[in-house]
């Protein structure tokens, strides 16, 4: 393409750019993006709570159907009790002692690769995503949509679950299992880390 | 070939010269009446997730009954509505997180219900919340028309969601519907809790 060839398209599209200006603004009203993103970002402020999510989501992806897609509903609703005891102050002794036990409990299922009944897999998950959905509960400040920092909230813990899920059906390779129980031990190391810290 | 870029920025310039105005404080979204409804009920997620809630959990229980939801949610919405209109005074505030807890936890759990209890479901759902909507645009002295947008929005709501569950049929297909059956549940406790804070 030619300089000339280049400057001609350039003014070319220049029309396009004026009739595409946005309207100026004074006082523009963030308030609904802020609360949606901030209920996103929350779940992944901390490296506790990300591998507690993907560990559920690989921990599922290995125990195969029921449990691949029982795991994602059980957890956010659960979260979500412990949200709402947050929100409501309702003491819970031991929150970050529980989300650490979290990482060591679920790390240590995908190492070693537990296979319990299905119903003792979901109290097992169920018990934790409590202390992680308090955690956040007690930590919501006033002010914000709570409706959009809901949804914001629940979208990005799925979107963790659906990730641990992808990295989980690893297992289908050669190379799979070997690489899922080293995360596992990661996982379990991370929250012995963690635990230590919160004692 | 040195005509035509200058026509073009010719064309820029009077572009530019018929710039949009600027508002400094959002007085109005300059779509109209009408789309305002459409826009209100897009953008207020309490009301959009129940009617996606009502319509995954139509769609879960069969095709007769997602065409009965599909005609009579709009039709029990606009009733409320033009209640809460002309009654906005003494209307009441009341929470919208029971639909969204109730309709998320029935399609997690994939519940069968009767036909009839479905649209119940449904026709309660549209007198509350177009009872909400009706006080609130009545509050916000908007035009009648606000409230026909708002009722055109529930219809194409519930009837793509719906039409999108009932043809769902493969497990994974009904798995997803079911994960944000949970999700919608989910988002109705956390509300609940924000509510009792």
């Amino acid at each position: 393409m030619t300089v000339s060839e280049l400057g001609r398209r350039l003014a070319m599209a220049l029309p396009i750019l004026a009739i595409s200006a946005g309207v100026a603004r004074a006082h523009v009203d963030g308030g609904a993006g802020e609360a949606f993103l901030a209920g996103v970002s929350h779940p992944i402020s901390g490296w506790d709570h990300i591998l507690a999510m993907v560990s559920v989501g690989v921990w599922g992806a290995l125990l195969a159907a029921p449990a691949i897609w029982v795991l994602p509903i059980t957890f956010p609703m659960m979260m979500a009790v412990g949200g709402l005891l947050g929100l409501a102050g309702i003491s819970l002794p031991g929150v970050e002692l529980g989300i650490a036990l979290s990482m060591v409990a679920l790390g240590g299922a995908i190492a070693l690769k537990l296979r319990p009944p299905l119903p003792v897999v979901m109290l097992v998950v169920g018990v934790f995503a409590i202390f992680h959905g308090y955690a956040h509960g007690a930590e919501l400040s006033e002010g914000q949509d709570f409706l959009l920092f809901s949804i914001g909230f629940v979208i990005a813990t799925g979107v963790l679950h659906l990730f641990g899920i992808g990295l989980g059906l690893a297992v289908r390779w050669d190379w799979g299992p070997a690489v899922l129980q080293t995360v596992g031990v990661a996982v379990g190391l991370a929250g012995l880390a963690f635990a230590w810290s919160a004692a | 070939m040195i005509r035509r870029p200058l026509l073009c920025l010719v064309v820029a310039a009077a572009g530019l010269a018929c710039g949009l105005p600027a508002h400094a404080h959002m007085v109005s979204s300059g779509v109209g009446t009408v789309y305002d409804g459409v826009l209100h009920f897009l953008l207020a997620p309490s009301d959009a997730l129940a009617v996606l809630a009502l319509a995954l959990f139509a769609g879960q229980n069969g095709t007769a009954v997602g065409r009965m939801v599909v005609f009579l949610l709009p039709v029990s919405w606009l009733v409320g509505s033009v209640a809460g209109f002309s009654l906005s005074p003494i209307g009441p505030t009341l929470p919208t997180w029971p639909s969204l807890l109730i309709l998320g936890c029935l399609v997690a759990a994939n519940v069968r219900l009767p036909g009839l209890a479905v649209v119940a479901l449904a026709v309660v759902l549209g007198l509350v919340h177009g009872f909400l909507n009706g006080t609130a645009m009545a509050a916000a002295q908007a035009s009648p028309a606000t409230l026909v947008g708002i009722v055109a929005a529930v219809f194409m709501l519930v009837s793509l969601a719906c039409a999108a569950t009932v043809t769902r049929t493969r497990p994974t297909e009904q798995i997803a519907v079911r994960v944000l059956g949970s999700w919608t549940g989910a988002i109705g406790l956390l509300a609940l809790g924000w509510s009792l804070r």
